[in-house]
């Protein structure tokens, strides 16, 4: 295990860019914690008004290099997918960083996403990648709860 | 104060068999001992030795081999209880120092019901004071007793640098104080604290003191009785023994007086089916199978501790601790938790770099073979005091030495340029 395997440029690149940093009031903020660290992160999801497609992902929070680029490269990459692209595109996420070095993340299907690809050799840094991931997950489920 | 030779620490790591390991390529420097310590050898092969040969049910059966068994384990008690200072019956057998911390709050909270016994028994307003550097284990029990009761935390400060003072517990002392829970030295700061000032303000205010002696166990000599406390708790994890197991003492007035808090067999005498009477302590704390293998291997691991020498150990780790916390100080960017400056320190040093989370100053230095701590350290009030969410963590044991020091030092002066920080 290389540590260059998980820190990939893009990483650290987006470590700092932070895309999508900034909550806005209103919405369904979901907040969620790593009590093994202490890191935190709030993430809205904001839908189209027909609720079909996500506009954009907000989020603040605090943690490792991992858990901001994750948060960033998802805003990156997901903004503008239906709901139903962006749950199977996070399921794949998640499956490869559950995968233990077996799944790797595809450029094609996850762009830059793909550098985090490394994380699921290093089994006690899955749950910081994955945390932005389970708060959009969770903030839809409660904009969509709110919708119907 | 001296460190080892180089012969002396050759022949103490060569006892300890995980230091041969490599890490990432590289070998490993293990700077984690305040978290769990690592197993002397000759300390394992006893109680393999031990299980294999020996294994059988302590204090029931007349055959041979759980006589055996029983006088063993009533050996490790006398031999683990000679090293702290304590008489054998003094000494409780425990989890780990958590549920030694756990079994006196339980003990409170069961005696706040009934009212009885008076010395244990909270009513709601009463007071319990802990420290701004308490580790979760000697703060969260405290929360529950405080909410189960109706009892009020009150809670002593720490300086910015770190200090704490008797005179700070004294302020938030009252004549409702009922319980005083502080620990030797904090697993953040590596400060030692005043604890025999604030035990004695705790016990002339009627109060039951309980001291966490964790981070001092295998790291000077520890004497329960010097504190003047009521209870002292420590984790043989932490004293180059095997996990599973760690000890409540107290004083004799205090465990005769203490109610029960885990029932059923090992700690009777007459059984009816309305009521029991119970053994003295320690055996009325203790129901159930014991933990056998687990005494044995602890009190080996002591014996080895005993023969490099209490106070040798001690002035070693000092002595490289000083270099340890020298080392870091002189790395631009990066903030020490707690002062050099009039105070004593243990070898452990916490610390935050500007710009880089300690999740990945922790998997930089993994990537160096370096083995430190990252995260809050069971410690997230203490943090948010200081200002910071978490921090790394480099902590010492008898087999570190200077080149350990020395590679974590130059490896931890490269993180921010890794990170594009530099």
């Amino acid at each position: 295990m290389e540590l260059d395997d998980l820190y990939q440029q893009i990483i650290l690149d987006h470590n700092k860019r932070r895309a999508g940093y900034g909550l806005q009031p209103g919405g369904f903020p979901s907040h969620q914690y790593n009590p093994t660290c202490g890191d935190e992160l709030t993430l809205t999801v904001r839908l189209s008004d027909d609720g079909s497609t996500i506009r954009a992902f907000e989020w603040e929070g605090k943690g490792c290099s991992i858990s901001q680029a994750s948060a960033s490269l998802m805003t990156s990459e997901a903004t503008g997918m239906s709901v139903a692209e962006f749950e199977r595109f996070a399921e794949g996420f998640r499956d490869a960083m559950r995968s233990r070095g077996t799944i790797a993340l595809s450029e094609e299907d996850y762009g830059d996403l793909a550098a985090l690809s490394g994380v699921s050799k290093f089994v006690a840094r899955v749950k910081c990648a994955m945390l932005a991931w389970v708060a959009a997950e969770d903030s839809l489920i409660l904009t969509r709860e709110s919708l119907n | 104060m001296s460190q080892f030779t180089p012969e002396q620490s050759a022949a103490i790591r060569a006892e300890f068999p995980q230091l041969s390991e490599t890490v990432s390529g590289h070998p490993l420097v293990y700077l984690d001992t305040a978290a769990t310590s690592l197993r002397p050898r000759i300390a394992v092969d006893l109680e393999s030795e031990f299980a294999l040969r020996h294994t059988a049910a302590v204090n029931r059966g007349a055959h041979s081999l759980a006589a055996e068994a029983t006088e063993a384990y009533d050996d490790a008690r006398a031999s683990i209880a000679a090293f702290v200072g304590a008489r054998p019956n003094q000494l409780v057998f425990t989890s780990n120092a958590t549920e030694s911390i756990n079994l006196v709050a339980l003990a409170v909270q069961l005696a706040s019901a009934v009212g009885s016994p008076a010395r244990f028994a909270l009513a709601a307003g009463d007071e319990i004071v802990v420290t701004e550097a308490e580790h979760h284990a000697n703060l969260i029990p405290w929360q529950e007793v405080a909410r189960q009761t109706g009892a009020v935390i009150r809670v002593a400060a720490v300086t910015d640098s770190g200090e704490l003072t008797a005179e700070a517990v004294q302020s938030v002392m009252s004549d409702r104080t009922r319980i005083v829970a502080v620990s030797s030295v904090s697993n953040v700061l590596g400060i030692t604290n005043p604890v025999r000032a604030i035990a004695d303000l705790g016990r002339a205010a009627g109060a039951i003191v309980v001291v966490d002696a964790c981070q001092s166990a295998a790291h000077g000599r520890l004497d329960v009785n010097s504190y003047g406390a009521d209870f002292v708790v420590f984790s043989a994890h932490k004293m180059y023994g095997p996990t599973g197991i760690g000890a409540l003492w107290g004083t004799t007035e205090i465990l005769a007086e203490m109610p029960v808090v885990l029932t059923g067999g090992a700690m009777i005498t007459r059984v009816d089916f309305d009521s029991s009477d119970y053994l003295p302590a320690p055996a009325k704390f203790e129901p159930g199978t014991p933990r056998l293998t687990q005494a044995i291997g602890w009190a080996e691991s002591l014996r080895y501790v005993e023969s490099i020498g209490v106070d040798a150990i001690a002035a070693h780790e000092e002595a490289l601790g000083a270099d340890m916390f020298a080392g870091v100080v002189d790395i631009p960017n990066v903030r020490i938790l707690g002062t050099d400056h009039g105070v004593h320190r243990v070898g452990l040093v916490s610390f935050t770099v500007e710009g880089v989370h300690p999740h990945d100053v922790g998997q930089y230095l993994d990537s160096r073979g370096i083995a430190a701590r990252v995260g809050h350290h069971c410690a997230q009030p203490l943090h948010k005091r200081l200002g910071v969410d978490s921090s790394t963590r480099f902590s010492l044991g008898m087999y570190s030495t200077s080149d350990d020091v020395a590679l974590a030092v130059a490896a931890l002066a490269d993180v921010r340029e890794y990170f594009g920080e530099g």
